[in-house]
């Protein structure tokens, strides 16, 4: 039932754009081969924001990336915020549109952060009544995000994997798998990262996430990874990478970094690395 | 009870008070506890972080720790609505108005503002404008009854404080001490980058009132003697702030 993921980006390292490399990009001669944007940054009426993003767009393409539309949230979708989406994904045309499996509004009150999900047949039927409605008002297929989690519900029933297989089989979304995030999750969680990416559907992949992390402690003094997109990606993170690739096949590879942001030719270093790694699966 | 709804997790992350939900575990299946902060910690973070970038002169002027703890009181008063963070701060000078410890303060509600409006300016929708050659082809009689219509970033801040001063005293180096008594600020933005200007009353009365839609006549009566028409004109149309005359 599934041929191709839903992602138009093509097999390549990406990076999430940030408003201050906009002159260095298009001053490098072989930047990158597409870049991310947040969704709800592009949401006003004019100027810089969006002029800009027109002009990255006339040469590069572009992924959308919502952060707010609360796809798991109990109540239902902010019609606002959907049409807000249509608005900018039809003028845009981008190449994907990616949102995340976890939920931000409650009551009308949003918290500008990924909030958990018990998985559960309850939360698995509400994601993906979501997740149709998203698809019908865009007019497109979507890619979801697996979450970096700091904690487990007790009343969970299924694996993450497993149950976003089951979002992917009933929805028919893709999949945006953030390597990094898995890493966390599984050491913050107890369980094996390769063994994830095994369980993983990664036929349904249409992108990957790669980003730094941070490192605290629980109340055991156990390790807590936070996923803080605020470094470089950390090195079992892209012997990961490297086991996933493998498995997977070429994919579009996103370097994320939205806190203490560096220079450009620290990110298009990091995208190079990436790009060394789709060279290795293809040699 | 082990399910845990939204709004018990809401709850206890908006509140540290709040113990954490039952429901919730580490790895061991051991109560999540201080886990669970790192969610608490992201959501007063980000907010923090945004209000900081929407009103960079409220934090200078109350210093950077100060401004934390005020964004903390605010956050938790006024989450924000939508998932724009362009416009969240929106309730800020309200809050300001009424929160004790900066009574002594009494003009950051207004500096509020004009910094919501330069935000808002920023994110207009783009339109094109119209030169003053425009205006000067009217007949008498039509430049008399003329009406404009302004750039959607146009934007008029007036206040019974100094606010232009203390703008531009916390926003550009070497800028002169602010003076005293009430200000009115023009913003205008001739391409992306908003632009703050200090109109004499005259000539905000006589803005105000065409930004209301009066006509040219009906507005220089309402500013009186002291407007300098000329000068008001030319900085409105070199400043891209008019898109019709009808």
């Amino acid at each position: 039932m599934f041929d191709v993921p839903p992602s138009h980006l093509p097999p390549l390292p990406g990076v999430g754009y940030k408003p201050q490399h906009y002159s260095a990009i298009l001053a490098d001669p072989a930047p990158v081969g597409w870049f991310e944007v947040h969704a709800e940054n592009y949401m006003g009426d004019g100027g810089r924001p969006l002029a800009q993003l027109r002009a990255l767009a006339d040469r590069f393409p572009i992924s959308v990336h919502g952060v707010g539309l609360s796809i798991g949230g109990e109540g239902r979708l902010d019609p606002d915020h959907l049409s807000r989406l249509k608005h900018l994904c039809d003028w845009l045309r981008p190449a994907s549109f990616s949102e995340h499996l976890a939920w931000s509004t409650h009551d009308n009150q949003f918290f500008n952060d990924l909030l958990p999900l018990p998985y559960t047949s309850a939360t698995l039927t509400r994601v993906c009544d979501h997740i149709d409605e998203v698809q019908d008002v865009l007019g497109r297929k979507m890619l979801l995000e697996n979450p970096s989690s700091y904690l487990a519900f007790a009343e969970s029933e299924m694996a993450e994997p497993e149950f976003l297989r089951a979002v992917s089989d009933r929805t028919g979304c893709g999949l945006l798998l953030d390597v990094n995030n898995v890493f966390i999750s599984a050491t913050n969680l107890g369980y094996n990262p390769r063994a994830y990416i095994d369980a993983f559907p990664l036929d349904r992949v249409g992108e990957m996430h790669l980003a730094g992390h941070d490192e605290d402690e629980d109340d055991s003094g156990a390790v807590l990874l936070i996923d803080s997109h605020g470094r470089e990606m950390a090195e079992p993170v892209w012997a990961l990478l490297d086991y996933t690739l493998a498995r997977s096949g070429p994919k579009p590879l996103l370097i994320e970094w939205d806190n203490d942001v560096p220079d450009w030719p620290i990110l298009a270093a990091e995208a190079r690395r990436a790009e060394t790694a789709l060279e290795r699966i293809a040699a | 009870m082990t399910e845990v709804s939204q709004s018990q997790f809401r709850a206890a992350m908006l509140d540290s008070d709040q113990p954490v939900p039952e429901g919730l575990r580490d790895k061991a299946g051991a109560p999540a506890g201080k886990r669970f902060n790192v969610y608490r910690n992201n959501v007063a973070v980000g907010l923090t972080e945004a209000l900081e970038a929407a009103f960079p002169v409220i934090r200078k002027l109350v210093g950077d720790a100060f401004f934390k703890a005020l964004a903390g009181v605010y956050l938790r008063n006024h989450p924000p609505a939508s998932p724009l963070m362009m416009h969240y701060g929106a309730e800020m000078p309200g809050f300001l108005k009424g929160f004790e410890p900066v009574r002594a303060l009494p003009y950051l509600p207004d500096v509020a503002r004009l910094e919501i409006a330069i935000r808002q300016s920023y994110h207009a929708a783009d339109a094109a404008p119209v030169t003053v050659e425009d205006l000067g082809a009217l007949p008498p009689d039509a430049f008399a009854r003329a009406r404009f219509t302004f750039a959607p970033a146009v934007r008029l801040v007036s206040s019974r404080f100094p606010i232009h001063g203390i703008w531009v005293a916390n926003m550009q180096p070497d800028a002169p001490k602010p003076g005293k008594g009430a200000e009115d600020v023009l913003i205008t933005r001739p391409k992306f980058d908003p632009r703050p200007h200090l109109l004499s009353r005259p000539a905000a009365i006589f803005t105000a009132r065409m930004m209301e839609g009066q006509s040219l006549t009906a507005a220089m009566a309402a500013a009186g003697g002291g407007l300098d028409l000329g000068e008001t004109l030319a900085r409105l149309f070199t400043e891209g702030a008019i898109t019709r005359i009808s």
